[in-house]
């Protein structure tokens, strides 16, 4: 394959909605056999370039040429017909059918009006094979990890003969060794002189895979430059358009009493299974607190414990001297804790309510949003509009809906109500996840800035980067259990040993 | 990533209720004149014809007293009509905002049914006991207990729902059930309050003479326009105000659109399920002792049986999209449409009485699935502005694919 030819080509694609452009002129070149990586903060047009290649949405102005030609595709139908392969963020697998089933939808291979099974299943096997994708052909998609079904989605892809396969946001479901595997199998489809674009507004995943990189921001074409010679810092000036800081800048940390006292928690999770299991640790006022482990080892019931949004078994839960153990969630907020929810749309927000309502949703008992015994909207919507000024929420006013906000600024809001009762404690559960390098910034900011104000913090993460560079003390879950705790500047192989078992538990 | 501003949103939900903001009161028009005409094309089948049909159903509504140009003895014909249709709009706004009310909380009261006839077996029983009370203070009790009953009644299937997560649909239905033949029981032969006087009917006694509502418009011998409209009309703004001016109405909007966010922010989930039935009950019960203080003064079997105003309140709240001036709209609607299509109503001449209460059953219905197929009219209403876009398109860009 020679290595300058063009498997396709995007010139001057503009894509408007109503008077929004989310596309503007854009020109996207991709080789063949080459990683390129599409980066660009939330709303910066990414989906929607990617969207229109695949026949999603059609250019209002531009044209697409594939091995040089110019083609016009209709559906994402078409688009699969020209070799072009889509892994979405939200896998459209059928859970119930089996990985075999899966990849041959659409294109069964049968004896007479039967589906010939078993060279479904030799076919699946031998495509993971050649790439390193390991999956269990005769597997029911719903039985699998996230991991798994986004290999089955990629195989799929593989299945339909694509010579250009777009991911869009493929490791923000991942674990950091998933990553790398992931990564590996897409090394191996470039050497194969497949075509891969990479969409992700993770900087170092960009730079550790990709070829070329084109920066996208509000609409434009930034820039497309050699991944080689190309850094964080740099990357993220282009996204952005500003300097910004990537570590987070914080004094040494000065504890105080022990707000946050977790002693011997045992919870189970829905099924009835321990998900914590004998868990104790300790947040003191003024410092920041980190949990490092992989997901889904009782990360998310050691939050509704705490929260008080989960029955606890046994064992104490104690805001700053006052048990509140299975007093439920409005004894916790009473006593102090604020949280900031791991799933913003599950739980942090209505969307469907406007802001001002959003940001009343703990202050609404409070007289001061009161006025003659009724609700005040004149009120909520004073002390909202102050908010969104403090917090610096874009896109929208009081009366916005939150559903329609960007996930950065949707968090700020979060926080901005959270923060607005004066808690004694955070509790901050992935608290940047989905977010842009410039929200995360400030995510960041803020919550030491809230550590310096004298608040007990507890950072519960699946970023392993965000723990080690925000927490004055890490702690590694694993199984329910805290089995370390490591001085934040540990390595990285301290933390994912620990994380994954091998580490024995050194320090209350 | 989150979807890019302006980009259509990915869920029904969502889409819809993008669609609602954007347009609120065009869907449920749309709905209304797209059952008329499915309507009107079934009484062309009949070999009448639809428009001097609709006409006659329109004077049956009485609602030709507001044009200025209707002769004085049509006017007197059209004011008894019209009394009517407002009559039977009462208890609709009640019933219908017990529905409106628990959809605002995320919950399907199927029950306001029965928790309209339990209000009204309160009326008749307290309105018949106690004789000798003033009447002003006969006439509130009655409406309180009828409230109470109507709210201990939803009450159930909230304190169900909240816990043990018995499904409320299921358990409105059959509470529904219980109350009809508590009411065959209470007012059959033999039953503990069948009337006094005649033992072979199977009737309740008749409500005080000071306990009935004043007639402001009308003959109160002939069944006047009683003031009760004015209480359900109060109770639209209590409706109102309730929801969007309370700590409580907070609440149960917030565990409407999201009770796990609910729940976060402190809000009992439970609790809010067992208050908003109550309040839907509180509706229901007090339109059951509306019907009753104000024009039927006693109840029997058969009226238990045949009455379907708490079903009504279903569509009347789907059509109002759940808003109080929205149910106001939809009571009326509904009011006239059963008034207009009644034996006493409508015209023979034009189109069989008997066969006009079935046109009116098809309407509701269709009107209940268009509004329940809500996203297929968005659908259309979308469809149409796509197959705008694709010919645009394709004008422009005949050529698929040129070299």
């Amino acid at each position: 394959m020679s290595g300058d030819a063009l498997a396709l080509e995007l010139r001057g694609i503009t894509k408007r909605f109503g008077p929004l452009v989310a596309n503007d002129a854009i020109d996207f070149e991709l080789r063949r056999g080459e990683i390129h990586a599409l980066l660009g903060e939330n709303g910066a047009g990414k989906s929607t370039l990617m969207n229109v290649l695949y026949g999603l949405h059609h250019p209002d102005e531009g044209e697409i040429r594939l091995d040089g030609e110019r083609v016009r595709i209709d559906s994402a139908r078409h688009a699969i017909r020209l070799g072009i392969g889509m892994v979405h963020q939200h896998f459209m697998l059928v859970p119930v059918m089996t990985v075999a089933e899966n990849l041959v939808l659409g294109t069964e291979p049968h004896r007479g009006p039967l589906l010939d099974y078993k060279q479904a299943a030799a076919r699946t096997r031998e495509l993971s094979e050649r790439y390193g994708l390991a999956v269990d052909p005769d597997a029911r998609v719903e039985d699998l990890g996230v991991g798994a079904q986004q290999r089955v989605e990629i195989l799929r892809a593989l299945f339909r003969d694509a010579k250009v396969l777009v991911l869009d946001e493929p490791t923000a479901v991942l674990t950091a060794q998933e990553s790398q595997d992931l990564f590996r199998v897409l090394r191996a489809l470039k050497e194969d002189g497949t075509s891969v674009v990479f969409i992700s507004h993770k900087l170092n995943e960009v730079l550790d895979v990709s070829d070329r990189v084109t920066v996208l921001r509000r609409g434009k074409k930034i820039d497309t430059v050699e991944t080689e010679g190309a850094s964080e810092r740099s990357l993220a000036r282009l996204m952005v358009g500003r300097d910004v800081l990537l570590r987070v800048e914080k004094t040494d940390h000065s504890p105080g009493d022990a707000l946050l006292e977790v002693r011997d928690l045992h919870v189970s999770d829905d099924r009835g299974l321990p998900a914590v299991r004998g868990l104790s640790l300790t947040v003191r006022a003024g410092e920041i607190v980190g949990v490092a482990g992989v997901d889904a080892n009782g990360q998310s019931q050691l939050i509704e414990a705490i929260t008080g949004l989960r029955k606890v078994d046994s064992g104490q839960v104690v805001v700053d001297g006052q048990d509140v153990t299975g007093y439920g969630a409005l004894a916790a907020i009473r006593a102090g804790v604020g949280h900031i929810a791991e799933d913003r749309h599950e739980r942090g927000l209505v969307l469907q309510f406007d802001l001002a309502e959003n940001l009343s949703l703990l202050e609404y008992r409070k007289p001061s949003m009161a006025s003659r015994g009724l609700l005040s909207p004149r009120r909520m919507d004073e002390r909202a509009k102050k908010l969104l000024g403090d917090y610096d929420v874009r896109g929208g006013d009081t009366g916005t809906p939150a559903s329609s906000l960007s996930g950065g600024n949707q968090q700020k809001v979060v926080i901005a109500r959270e923060l607005s009762a004066d808690p004694k404690i955070l509790i901050a559960a992935q608290p940047t996840r989905g977010l842009d390098v410039g929200a995360i910034e400030f995510v960041h900011r803020r919550l030491v800035e809230e550590r310096d104000k004298g608040r007990a913090i507890l950072l519960i993460s699946l970023e392993l980067e965000e723990v080690r560079s925000l927490s004055d003390r890490a702690l590694v879950i694993y199984e329910g259990q805290i089995v370390a705790e490591l001085p934040p500047a540990a390595s990285e192989e301290e933390f994912g040993v620990a994380m994954t078992g091998g580490g024995r538990r050194e320090a209350a | 990533m989150s979807a890019e501003p302006g980009a259509a949103p990915v869920t029904v939900a969502g889409r819809l209720s993008t669609y609602l903001r954007g347009g609120g009161i065009v869907t449920p028009i749309i709905t209304v004149l797209l059952a008329f005409f499915v309507g009107g094309l079934v009484v062309l089948v009949t070999g009448h014809n639809p428009f001097s049909t609709y006409r006659a159903i329109f004077d049956g509504t009485g609602l030709n007293w507001f044009f200025p140009w209707t002769s004085s003895d049509d006017r007197t014909i059209a004011a008894l009509n019209l009394q009517q249709t407002l009559i039977a709009a009462t208890p609709l706004m009640l019933t219908g905002l017990a529905v409106a009310f628990a959809f605002r909380c995320g919950l399907f009261n199927i029950g306001g049914q029965g928790q309209y006839l339990v209000g009204s077996f309160m009326a008749v029983w307290v309105g018949s006991s106690f004789s000798g009370m003033p009447g002003l203070l006969h006439i509130i009790l009655c409406m309180l207990a009828a409230c109470a009953a109507g709210a201990a009644w939803a009450g159930i299937a909230g304190l169900l729902r909240a816990t043990t997560g018995a499904n409320e649909v299921i358990s409105t239905i059959m509470l529904n059930w219980i109350a009809v033949w508590i009411g065959v029981w209470l007012f059959g032969l033999g039953g503990p309050l069948q009337s006094d006087t005649d033992k072979s009917v199977p009737i309740s006694n008749d409500i005080a003479q000071n306990t009935h509502l004043p007639v402001f418009w009308g003959d109160p011998q002939l069944q006047g326009l009683h003031i009760g409209l004015f209480i359900a009309l109060a109770m639209l703004v209590v409706f109102w105000v309730l929801l969007n001016r309370t700590r409580t109405g907070f609440e149960v909007r917030a565990v409407g659109f999201n009770p796990e966010a609910a729940r976060s922010a402190g809000i009992s989930v439970g609790r809010n399920y067992v208050l908003a039935m109550g309040f839907c009950g509180l509706f229901a019960g007090l339109a059951g002792s509306l019907d009753v203080l104000g024009w039927q003064h006693h109840l029997a079997t058969n009226d238990v049986q045949i009455s379907e105003v708490g079903f009504l309140g279903i569509a009347v709240a789907l059509l109002g999209r759940n808003t109080a001036v929205g149910t106001m709209f939809a009571a009326l609607l509904w009011g006239a449409l059963v008034t207009g299509t009644s034996v006493r109503n409508l015209d023979p001449d034009v189109f069989e009485p008997a066969l006009a209460a079935n046109l009116t059953r098809i309407i509701q219905g269709l009107v209940v699935l268009l509004v329940s197929a809500d996203i297929l009219v968005v659908y259309l209403w979308q469809l149409r502005r796509r197959i705008r876009r694709r010919q645009g398109v394709a004008e422009e860009q005949p050529v698929q694919v040129a070299a």
